[in-house]
């Protein structure tokens, strides 16, 4: 790919030349895999495979499970079952599709996270992170859309709960919350579009995740650092950067490979952790459980939706002011909604010319709070929507729009950032360096 | 690195921060909702289901609790299980021509075959037992996280085993309805009338039969008819996780040897 100059793939036989000449295939994947690296890149580098990993997972698992699953009302629940007594190895396909959706959010946390930290979005790479936020937002659905499917009372009431935010936008929103659900309450209509939707966003999916890597091919990665490659010539190149494959692949694949060791202890040995206990009951439209909790993954957002209630002063000043238009409820689907917009717009709400956090000394007091803020929202969500818990939602949620857009934007301007290395070689040596200094201290009193 | 490292770790530690919070409100005193740890012989992940207790946890089931309970998800034939019940095929047989069950085609009533499932009861308005033990949490803390269910499992059986025995003798009547005072249900009480008092049942091998007992062993039945598979997913867990150990510290070995050369070690 363009970009940074490197070696390209030239067909030597005759069959190679051949074909290269008709389809330049194999050019392509060698130019992906041997793509220069910077060789900086620390351990939040990995995340990238476990996710390419946790696509395949779920759609090799998910195309089974379907062979065995029956996208009715009166079936879906007993179907289910059938996977996890009749089916051969069932069970396990089941656990694993639920637990790696778990998976699959938890390493997209970390990545969006590594991205915010070290400037990933920053100039070139805008449409990288733009194209992310969208798998991102794919991936929301299709988790939503895949635990309907169960049809346990969690999967009803949870659905009857998001499609009901679609309900409260005004003048429109009756309409197209029955055009979603196929009728005026969640029924068999709504498994079925849900069951075909589920199916088909994976794809969408998968194309963006190769549009995703495409973009971030053509900008080269980011790194610890945010310094850029040198691309005067090959031989600069090759003093910052290795080729992806076999030093980054290998290591990537050590890191998935331990990451998949916790993972697999949890399918085996606590397979319903993660899950809630109601979704062993099945779909009861008559019988709503005490609270409808959402899945671990989408709790953060869900207490910023209920942070937003009526007492609150900018509900009163949003009625007051669109006369009534938006309400509390509407207010919270926006604000909902919003907080995943900021993530999107973030290359557009940062100021700061320096890239990486590690030498932006008040940028790294916000970004903690920020982590921790999204941990503690993560807690609200699984609470009683009382009091003390919304307030500290609605502080929790004003945090999140504060720090997209008000921090960001001012630290750009007062911030006066740490001495930044020339080079990504500088920085590797010094690394280096260091750690070789550790080293031999450590060895001295042994001697 | 380690600064990076902290970066993941921030999750983790709060997790943790929280988990050590959690002892005092456990045991906090709401009028239900009580639920007691008790020890299985299933729990951890070595712990596999103990087949006499099965049966006489099958036993109580066929005595009691089915004059109101179905299990519609289970199959006769199931239990002839190795990892189950382990009836023999001649047992799963005359076992199974105790029920009576609606043929699906013809549409009329039938002796049940091992084919069949437990029925469907719906006439006492009482839940299906099939799952209960799965859609039931015995453990909730620490401040409603459910992280305490990483050491003390999701509580499913003791839940079972705390209503069982969880019954305080007072009863109330309202809106016609009698209701039973009961330490572990949410609510504090429950419409189930007492269901085992102990001495219930006779068990052939003589086991002992009081409450306590009773209690364990139709709480180990249940967790079998909710998870029946229990025991292969812990060993292909077991395999799985040694395999993928050895491929870490294979793949471990093979990045350090890669990277030596570019960070100017001998490998």
């Amino acid at each position: 790919m363009s970009g940074i100059p490197h070696d390209h793939y030239e067909p030597k036989t005759g069959i190679e030349k051949w074909i290269h000449t008709r389809l330049p295939i194999v050019g392509l994947l060698y130019d992906t895999i041997m793509i220069p690296t910077p060789k900086n890149l620390n351990w939040m580098w990995i995340w990238g495979i476990v996710l390419a990993f946790c696509l395949a997972l779920q759609i090799a698992t998910g195309v089974v499970l379907v062979m065995h699953y029956t996208p009715h009302v009166d079936l879906a629940f007993a179907s289910v079952e059938h996977i996890m007594r009749d089916v051969n190895g069932g069970f396990m396909l089941r656990y694993l599709h639920a637990n790696g959706a778990s998976l699959f959010f938890f390493a997209v946390y970390i990545h969006i996270f590594r991205g915010l930290y070290y400037g990933s979005y920053k100039s070139p790479r805008e449409i990288t992170w733009i194209v992310g936020m969208l798998i991102y937002l794919l991936m929301m659905a299709t988790g939503f859309l895949g635990y309907v499917l169960p049809w346990g009372q969690m999967s009803f009431w949870g659905a009857t709960v998001i499609t009901g935010l679609f309900g409260a936008i005004p003048f429109v929103g009756d309409a197209l919350q029955t055009w979603l659900l196929g009728g005026p309450a969640v029924d068999n209509a709504t498994l079925n579009r849900f069951f075909s939707l589920h199916y088909l966003l994976p794809f969408v999916i998968a194309g963006l995740v190769i549009v995703h890597i495409w973009a971030f091919h053509n900008t080269g990665n980011n790194n610890p650092t945010g310094v850029d490659v040198r691309k005067g010539s090959k031989a600069e190149v090759e003093k910052d950067t290795v080729p992806f494959w076999p030093y980054y692949i290998i290591k990537d694949f050590f890191a998935l490979a331990v990451i998949l060791l916790i993972f697999w202890a949890v399918v085996g040995f606590m397979p319903n952790y993660l899950g809630h206990p109601d979704n062993y009951v099945e779909a009861n439209p008559l019988a709503t459980p005490a609270h409808i909790v959402p899945e671990w993954y989408f709790l953060p957002f869900y207490a910023m939706l209920r942070a937003i209630t009526d007492d609150l002063w900018i509900s009163q000043f949003a009625k007051f002011i669109t006369g009534g238009i938006i309400d509390a409820k509407f207010l919270g689907v926006l604000v909902m909604f919003g907080s995943i917009l900021m993530l999107a717009l973030v290359p557009w709400l940062d100021t700061s010319r320096v890239r990486s956090g590690r030498y932006r000394p008040m940028f790294r007091w916000w970004f903690w709070l920020l982590v921790v803020d999204f941990i503690m929202l993560m807690w609200l969500g699984a609470m009683p929507a009382e009091e003390p818990y919304t307030s500290l939602a609605a502080i929790g949620a004003a945090y999140w729009f504060g720090y997209f857009l008000i921090v960001l934007p001012v630290l750009g301007v007062i911030e006066k950032p740490d001495p930044i290395p020339a080079t990504i070689e500088e920085d590797f040596e010094a690394h280096l360096a260091k750690h070789k200094a550790a080293d031999s201290a450590q060895a001295t009193p042994a001697e | 690195m380690f600064k990076q490292l902290a970066f993941g770790a921030a999750a983790v530690l709060s997790m943790g921060l929280a988990t050590v919070a959690y002892a005092a409100e456990e045991g906090g005193g709401h009028s239900g909702g009580h639920v007691e740890d008790v020890r299985f012989p299933f729990e951890g992940p070595f712990g596999v289901y103990d087949q006499n207790q099965l049966q006489r946890g099958l036993q109580i089931y066929t005595e009691v609790c089915s004059a109101c309970h179905g299990l519609r998800y289970v199959a006769f034939r199931t239990l002839a299980d190795q990892d189950g019940p382990g009836l023999s095929e001649a047992e799963v047989r005359a076992y199974s021509a105790n029920y009576n069950v609606t043929d699906k085609e013809t549409e009329e009533d039938r002796v049940a075959i091992p084919s069949d499932h437990f029925p469907h009861v719906t006439s006492m308005n009482a839940p299906d037992l099939s799952l209960v033990a799965k859609s039931r949490a015995g453990f909730h803390g620490p401040y409603g996280t459910g992280l305490s269910q990483l050491f003390n499992g999701i509580g499913g059986p003791e839940y079972i085993y705390s209503l069982m025995t969880g019954y305080t003798g007072v009863q109330q009547e309202q809106a016609g309805r009698l209701y039973y005072e009961n330490t572990a249900f949410p609510s504090g009480w429950i419409s189930m009338p007492p269901p085992l008092s102990g001495e219930d049942v006779e068990f052939v091998d003589g086991s002992p039969n009081d409450l306590h007992n009773e209690a364990m062993d139709i709480a180990a039945f249940l967790m079998w008819t909710a998870e029946p598979k229990m025991m292969a997913r812990k060993q292909a867990g077991f395999v799985g996780v040694l395999f993928l150990v050895v491929l870490s510290v294979l793949l471990y070995w093979t990045n350090k040897r890669i990277w030596a050369g570019i960070k100017g070690k001998k490998a």
